[in-house]
């Protein structure tokens, strides 16, 4: 479906997707958000820029976050990706959901997913992070309804379980 | 509100796990087999005639299905609609036609030309590049001032010049006001424009059942009824056959308040092509081609005493609507007028108002919505006339507020401000500032050559829009409450929640009225097909409006309960109350009955009273009696940097009174997005075009959206003003920040500016503006 006279052959990639094997064939040209959103039909990622300003699109690939809407399907062959759908486990909320969940650190959820995303990055760098280190390591990515204030306070709350 | 269990604690949302985990359904998200994907031409140019259109190239190309152009549907697909136009309202408005697809001219860059449907989106992207268009590009009007030019480019030909419309508000005795006055203090003030960009851009999926004549759209939008009967004057289809959907809405902030050419579209291709198409607005098309909002331009006239005391404003402005209305444009600039007063006494108020076309994207409601250009003007006067005065803007503000003991208070534009307490909201957080501290510290650090800036704004603001003969399409809201035959509750309510979190509010007002749990609760909103018709959510509205009609509702469905009750119980009604999630005599709710248990009686229909239908669920409508009025007094401190003009937001107090509070955690969520919706436009937000009519600031990189390390940590209070306009005494809080912040921020850089002899500066306060006014002007303290 996502072939045409400018994508040119299919390509074959094998990726890892929130621990399941995967084995595509895509165009060359197909954006990784949008292989996961419309190929793998993983949707909770979400496409809010596509110039990568947004971070809306954030997945981790091979443990680096990266806007997914700026990177080639094709790039990630034999990658380990995990998405939002990813980060709970056996019904478990991740910390970092948690923590968005009881501070409220979101409204309409749109960034919600690459938010938590960066999030995991931040706190895996840095698992003690200062106010300043938190509203520093999300700066990539931008949340129109927040003011950011309750994200800050669920990145806290979830740092303050991840080490304790 | 009776003392209960739910209302007024923080309750953490229930929309939220489905949000955190990917789970939700965004229009995107939503995949119907055989879908085509559409994208859409868009004019280059910012004024020009269209020629040929060829598009047989990409009509050949594999994978596409249609092209579709402004000739193939301007007979089909009727006009773009605006609701207020009422020459009443407007004498002499000019109303052009706003077609689907150009025709003949392109009046704006990003205007739609033509559309593809196609097998897939880059299919269809691949096909835009094939077709090709005759343009001649004409001489563009790319402000306010411009169009109403002499020999200006005239954009709609079927009149002589650019004038849209007129407009004016006056009120008491302007004349003697200003004849009275010690001073005149004037200052043109400029109304930056703005792009409302919410993280999800706009979308469409539509999808036609010819079998049942049934089209269905899911689309991003704040209104899906109002969108619907328009639709239906559009496609010139039947409204019973028209069902729109809105799905989780990734927020709005006024931009989805609006019928777009995209909706009709896609809904007249379902139906000729007989699949379902799909279109996904992208960042740069939002930014050319979903509304923007302020862009005003006026002179502001304050007659004044020595005292301070001020006697009048005159409001003398040009607001630059774009090249077409969308479906309020023209009823935003009047909302300024009717706020003109802010928190203040005086009677006596003008406002003269000519709108222009222009080679732009429409103005429309965005946040606030009229109202932040009121709030920003009179209270960046009053600071300027503090400064003339040499007055302290805090005395000047305190000395001209509404007294608590003058609610309902009319004001000179005959709005009736339901109730206030002003000077309290102001003690509260001059108090939390620490203020005389802070202007020690100023003057501390102004002879080490810093600047140090403390700014107010003491805002009030129309919410709860509104009653509906205040309102270009109806204000009132409606709800029904359907209880289960197990006990289940479900509310529809006719607002469309976005992001506001409605679902965790309305459920808590539920659980308290009828004695069940959340979990046991269900809030539909947004489909056509399930809910009873509903105006939808804006203006701050949603709870003050649509949760009052929900209130209502619940009280007819609460009023059977209990006649059932004591019909059960061999009591009498009225000696029924409802204790501990029981429905009982007083004091005896271990022999009472749970909703369930009622509703199980009502649903089987025997050992009913007399005369009572069966069934459980009641609908009202509630049509408000006035708008609510919240207020607040902000205050921000900030440093400019003298080495480079950067502003350095180190405080922001906000002490905000949106009346009775039913989540304290969601509306300290809604003001603090606020703040940072009203900081942007004060430091960083501003769409700009050229001379040319090209936007040069049409993506993220260009247009700068506050981010997490712009701000401080807020310091939120607050005071409790109950309103008498709703049986729950709520305002709403959806605007209160991005209103009450721009003005505090715009009015603290300028304090700090103050030993530069600056007076006014417009917004954006970027730093290269204030650099460039510090190297040009001494600090003439120093």
């Amino acid at each position: 479906m996502y072939s045409s006279h400018k994508g040119g052959a299919l390509v074959k990639i094998e990726v890892t997707i929130n621990g399941e094997h995967q084995s595509h064939e895509v165009e060359p040209r197909m954006l990784l958000v949008h292989f996961l959103r419309e190929v793998v039909g993983l949707t909770g990622t979400h496409v809010g820029c596509e110039t990568s300003l947004c971070g809306a699109c954030s997945v981790m690939l091979n443990g680096e976050a990266v806007k997914a809407c700026t990177v080639l399907a094709v790039q990630a062959h034999g990658a380990d990706i995990t998405t939002i759908e990813g980060l709970a486990q056996n019904g478990e909320l991740h910390p970092i959901q948690e923590g968005f969940w009881e501070c409220h650190g979101l409204q309409c959820g749109f960034c919600t997913p690459g938010m938590i995303i960066a999030a995991h990055q931040l706190l895996e760098r840095h698992p003690k992070p200062s106010e300043a280190d938190i509203r520093r390591g999300i700066e990539g990515n931008l949340c129109r309804c927040t003011g950011y204030q309750h994200i800050v306070d669920a990145v806290q709350y979830a740092a303050a379980k991840m080490t304790a | 509100m009776p003392v209960s269990k739910t209302v007024g604690a923080r309750i953490k949302r229930r929309e939220d796990p489905r949000l955190i985990q990917g789970l939700a359904h965004y229009v995107d998200d939503i995949k119907l087999p055989n879908t085509l994907h559409v994208a859409i031409l868009r004019s280059p140019y910012s004024h020009a005639r269209i020629g040929a259109i060829d598009t047989d190239a990409a009509q050949n190309l594999p994978g596409v299905k249609a092209v579709v152009t402004g000739s193939d549907i301007k007979d089909t697909i009727g006009g773009i609609p605006c609701a207020a136009t009422d020459p009443e309202g407007f004498p002499g408005i000019k109303v052009p036609h706003h077609p689907v697809l150009a025709i003949d001219k392109a009046r704006f860059v990003g205007e739609p030309i033509a559309a593809v449907a196609a097998t897939s989106a880059y299919i269809a992207r691949d096909a835009l590049d094939l077709i090709e268009v005759d343009y001649d590009p004409l001489d563009a009007v790319n402000s306010a001032d411009a169009a109403f030019a002499d020999g200006a480019p005239v954009l709609h030909e079927d009149w002589d010049d650019n004038m849209a419309f007129t407009w004016q508000i006056a009120g008491g005795d302007i004349d003697a006001a200003f004849a009275e006055a010690d001073h005149i203090v004037s200052q043109r003030i400029e109304h930056q424009r703005l792009v409302p960009n919410p993280m999800e851009t706009r979308g469409v999926l539509a999808e036609y059942m010819r079998g049942k004549d049934q089209l269905t759209i899911w689309s991003s939008t704040q209104i899906p009824h109002l969108l619907r009967t328009q639709l239906s004057i559009m496609l010139d289809m039947a409204e019973n056959h028209v069902r729109v959907i809105a799905p989780e809405v990734g927020g709005g902030f006024g931009c989805k308040l609006n019928v777009y050419a995209e909706e009709a579209l896609l809904g007249h291709m379902a139906k000729t092509l007989g699949q379902p198409v799909k279109w996904i607005e992208g960042r740069r098309e939002n930014f050319l081609h979903t509304i923007h909002g302020r862009d005003q331009t006026g002179v502001v006239e304050l007659a004044v005493k020595n005292d301070g005391a001020i006697l009048g404003l005159k409001y003398a402005v040009t607001a630059d609507v774009g090249a077409y209305y969308q479906l309020l444009t023209p009823a935003i600039p009047t909302l300024t007028g009717l706020m003109l007063c802010g928190s203040y006494t005086f009677q006596n108020v003008q406002m003269d108002l000519k709108a222009a076309f222009t080679n732009k994207m429409a103005t429309d409601a965005y946040r606030g919505a009229g109202r932040p250009e009121a709030t920003y003007l009179i209270e960046r006067m009053i600071d300027i006339a503090a400064h003339d005065l040499g007055l302290d803007p805090l005395d000047v503000r305190r000395k001209n507020f509404i007294g608590t003991d003058a609610f309902p208070h009319e004001t000179g534009t005959a709005l009736a401000y339901d109730s206030g307490d002003y000077t309290a909201a102001l003690d509260r957080a001059v108090e939390m500032a620490d203020y005389d501290a802070l202007r020690w510290q100023q003057a501390e650090l102004r002879d080490q050559g810093r600047y140090l800036g403390i700014g107010f704004s003491t805002y009030v603001e129309i919410c709860g829009m509104g009653p509906s003969a205040a309102m270009p399409a109806g204000g009132w809201e409606s709800s029904t409450v359907r209880v289960d035959p197990t006990g289940k509750v479900t509310v529809l309510t006719g607002v469309s929640p976005h992001g506001q979190g409605q679902e965790t509010t309305f459920a808590q007002l539920v659980a308290d009225g009828l004695g069940v749990g959340l979990a046991d609760i269900r809030i539909i909103h947004g489909d056509t097909d399930a809910v009873q018709y509903g105006i939808g959510t804006f203006g701050s509205r949603a709870t003050a409006v649509g949760g009052t009609a929900m209130v209502h509702a619940m009280g007819k469905i609460k009023d059977k309960v209990i006649k059932i009750a004591a019909h059960l119980m061999e009591s009498n009604p009225q000696d029924i109350v409802l204790e501990d999630d029981k429905y009982c005599v007083q004091g005896a709710p271990e022999s009472g009955l749970t909703l369930a248990e009622i509703a199980q009686v009502a649903h089987v229909g025997v050992g009913l009273p007399p005369e009572t239908e069966p069934g459980l669920a009641e609908s009202h409508f509630f049509e408000p009696p006035n708008f609510t009025y919240p207020f607040g007094t902000h205050i921000a401190v900030v440093e400019v940097d003298a080495d480079t003009g950067e502003v350095e937001l180190q405080r922001y107090i906000a002490v905000d009174d949106c009346g009775n509070i039913i989540n304290p955690l969601i509306v300290e969520g809604q003001v603090h997005g606020g703040i940072a919706q009203g900081v942007g436009q004060a430091l960083y937000e501003e769409a700009i075009y050229d001379e040319s009519g090209q936007m040069l600031t049409g993506s993220f990189m260009d247009y700068a959206l506050p981010k997490a390390h712009n701000f401080p940590r807020f310091e939120l209070g607050n005071t409790v003003t109950p309103s008498p306009v709703n049986p729950m005494g709520v305002k709403g809080v959806g605007e209160a920040g991005t209103i009450g912040s721009t003005p505090a921020i715009a009015n603290a850089v300028i304090d700090a500016l103050k030993p530069f002899g600056v007076r006014h500066i417009d917004l954006p306060l970027r730093p290269e503006k204030l650099w460039k006014l510090m190297q040009e002007r001494n600090d003439d303290s120093l």
